[in-house]
């Protein structure tokens, strides 16, 4: 393994995707590296399920080259942890919270088997991580929206990934509960580069260190830096209504 | 309610309860949880096709259920997952044609086919033993399958996109337990026949799911409610000299019904 350099986890070359003739994607180049904590910004329906659905390998790009450490995106999964967006699932559904974790080691644990005591001590210090052992006996439905994305964060960590993809993981979280998550996903990233999506501009805090916007096409230096362009392209409305609240670090003076 | 007993027919009607319980209550809950009542209805409807191709052929009807709905199944899971034709629409159409071609293959078949009504209906009181052995081989392969891939189903069940992207078949264990479906209406069809089949597989698992939060108990539970109802209905039925089918249905939905109310009674009770 390359030591000391940065490694690539992710490369996105001249990807396209389209739905019915219609773009969803266009051109989109992007390297998300070891030690990332990058944040993606844009309106709804500017694209940001779409490609980290397509960093997945769960769709296929119309156009472009998508490689996870080397490998296709869907060989690649093993390596990248999916905590998808709050209320896709059912909430009445009968499973706990430790059968949930341990639903993430599905993909490595052999078929036909029972989980070993490996896949078991690592939902353990997974829920552990989180914050939410005390919990693992619960019905998944009964927790509240910020327990409930612990667990699907807990979920993912399962798997070791060298990536967690984090599909709006602020909607339904009150702030309190969300600044706990950012100095959880803090934590994370000495172990995994971390990609989250928010059509929240607030919602991306000061905790990230690298920001890019995302409406069709994506506008990304590697950095921190965001220029009034980029924004006005992305929402395509004056950028002061939409760059109140945002902490001056992130909007820097672009040269 | 022993004297009825001593008749070989009604010791093979109480076996055949029991049997079908089993696979009822444990693919029933699969059916409730991932939300595919619609799809296992169409595979119970288009299972009279196969019943037909039993006539056409001259082979004991049920045997021609079996590849008959495990083709049904196959063919409506591929074509609501491949095809940008909508999933109920997908359904609703091999749904009327397996049923279709069951009254084709009847009419195309030499003299009358008596039995066919209970077929429909279900006929739990004329199950030959040569069935019990069909069923405890049908229960046996659908146990084995559930017991080494529940882990896997229960993940499709719960979030079926994210199962994909931890690396899972999604697909083929889908169409896999859409099999194991087919495989519980052929169970059924002798006890409450192709039209009533759908309120074996949903009422048990439904109402078992008022009183337990775990995937396993609610299998267990699902299972002793399914053959409280099949056998409660048949005495029932024998009491009233009325269709034995119908009577266990009536007896499951009336159940399902009243235990709703009550544990909605209860949880309103709890806020006052």
């Amino acid at each position: 393994m390359q030591h000391g350099s940065t490694r690539t986890i992710v490369k996105l070359e001249d990807v396209w995707v389209h739905f019915d003739g219609v773009s969803v994607l266009e051109e989109v180049n992007l390297s998300i590296n070891q030690h990332d904590f990058l944040g993606i910004i844009g309106p709804n329906g500017g694209g940001k399920t779409t490609l980290l659905k397509v960093i997945l390998g769960l769709l296929k790009p119309s156009r472009g080259k998508v490689t996870v450490l080397g490998h296709t995106a869907e060989e690649g999964r093993k390596f990248v942890g999916y905590v998808p967006q709050y209320s896709l699932f059912d909430h009445e559904f009968p499973v706990s919270v430790w059968g949930v974790v341990l639903m993430g080691r599905l993909g490595h644990k052999k078929p036909f088997r029972d989980y070993s005591e490996a896949d078991k001590k690592l939902a353990h210090d997974s829920l552990e991580t989180v914050e939410m052992l005390d919990f693992k006996d619960a019905q998944i439905g009964k927790l509240s929206g910020g327990q409930q994305q612990r667990v699907f964060i807990a979920r993912a960590l399962v798997a070791e990934p060298k990536l967690l993809l984090l599909d709006e993981p602020m909607a339904s979280v009150d702030s309190p509960m969300q600044t706990e998550l950012y100095e959880l996903f803090e934590k994370l990233r000495q172990r995994m580069a971390i990609v989250l999506v928010s059509h929240d501009i607030s919602a991306v805090s000061i905790y990230v260190d690298k920001i890019a916007c995302l409406n069709r096409r994506l506008f990304y230096h590697n950095s921190k830096e965001i220029t009034a362009e980029d924004l006005e392209a992305t929402y395509q409305c004056p950028v002061e209504i939409i760059a109140h609240g945002v902490p001056h670090r992130v909007l820097k003076e672009h040269k | 309610m022993i004297e009825i007993l001593q008749y070989e027919f009604m010791r093979n009607a109480l076996i055949a309860a029991l049997l079908a319980s089993i696979a009822c209550g444990i693919i029933g809950v699969y059916v409730v949880v991932k939300r595919i009542v619609f799809i296992s209805g169409g595979i119970a409807h288009a299972a009279f096709g196969g019943i037909g191709l039993g006539y056409f052929l001259g082979v004991n009807p049920v045997l021609g259920v079996i590849p008959f709905s495990i083709a049904a199944a196959l063919s409506m899971g591929v074509v609501s997952k491949r095809t940008k034709i909508p999933e109920d629409t997908a359904i609703g159409i091999l749904w009327v044609m397996g049923m279709a071609l069951g009254v084709i293959f009847v009419a195309l078949s030499p003299g009358y086919a008596p039995e066919l009504f209970g077929y429909l209906f279900g006929s739990i009181l004329t199950v030959p033993t040569s069935d019990i052995i069909l069923m405890l081989s049908l229960n046996a392969a659908i146990i084995a399958v559930v017991f080494s891939l529940h882990r896997e189903f229960q993940a499709i069940s719960f979030d079926e996109e994210y199962a994909t992207t931890i690396g899972l078949p999604t697909e083929r264990l889908y169409l896999l337990l859409l099999c194991l479906i087919a495989l519980t209406v052929v169970l059924l069809i002798r006890i409450v026949g192709v039209i009533l089949v759908i309120a074996l597989l949903t009422i048990p698992a439904a109402m078992s799911r008022q009183f337990t939060h775990r995937l396993s108990s609610m299998m267990f539970l699902s299972v002793f409610l399914c053959a409280v109802f099949t056998i409660g209905g048949l005495w029932l039925s024998y009491a009233f000299d009325l269709p034995s089918g119908a009577m266990i249905v009536l007896v499951s939905g009336t159940a399902f019904i009243l235990s709703t109310v009550s544990t909605g009674l209860y949880a309103h009770r709890r806020f006052l």
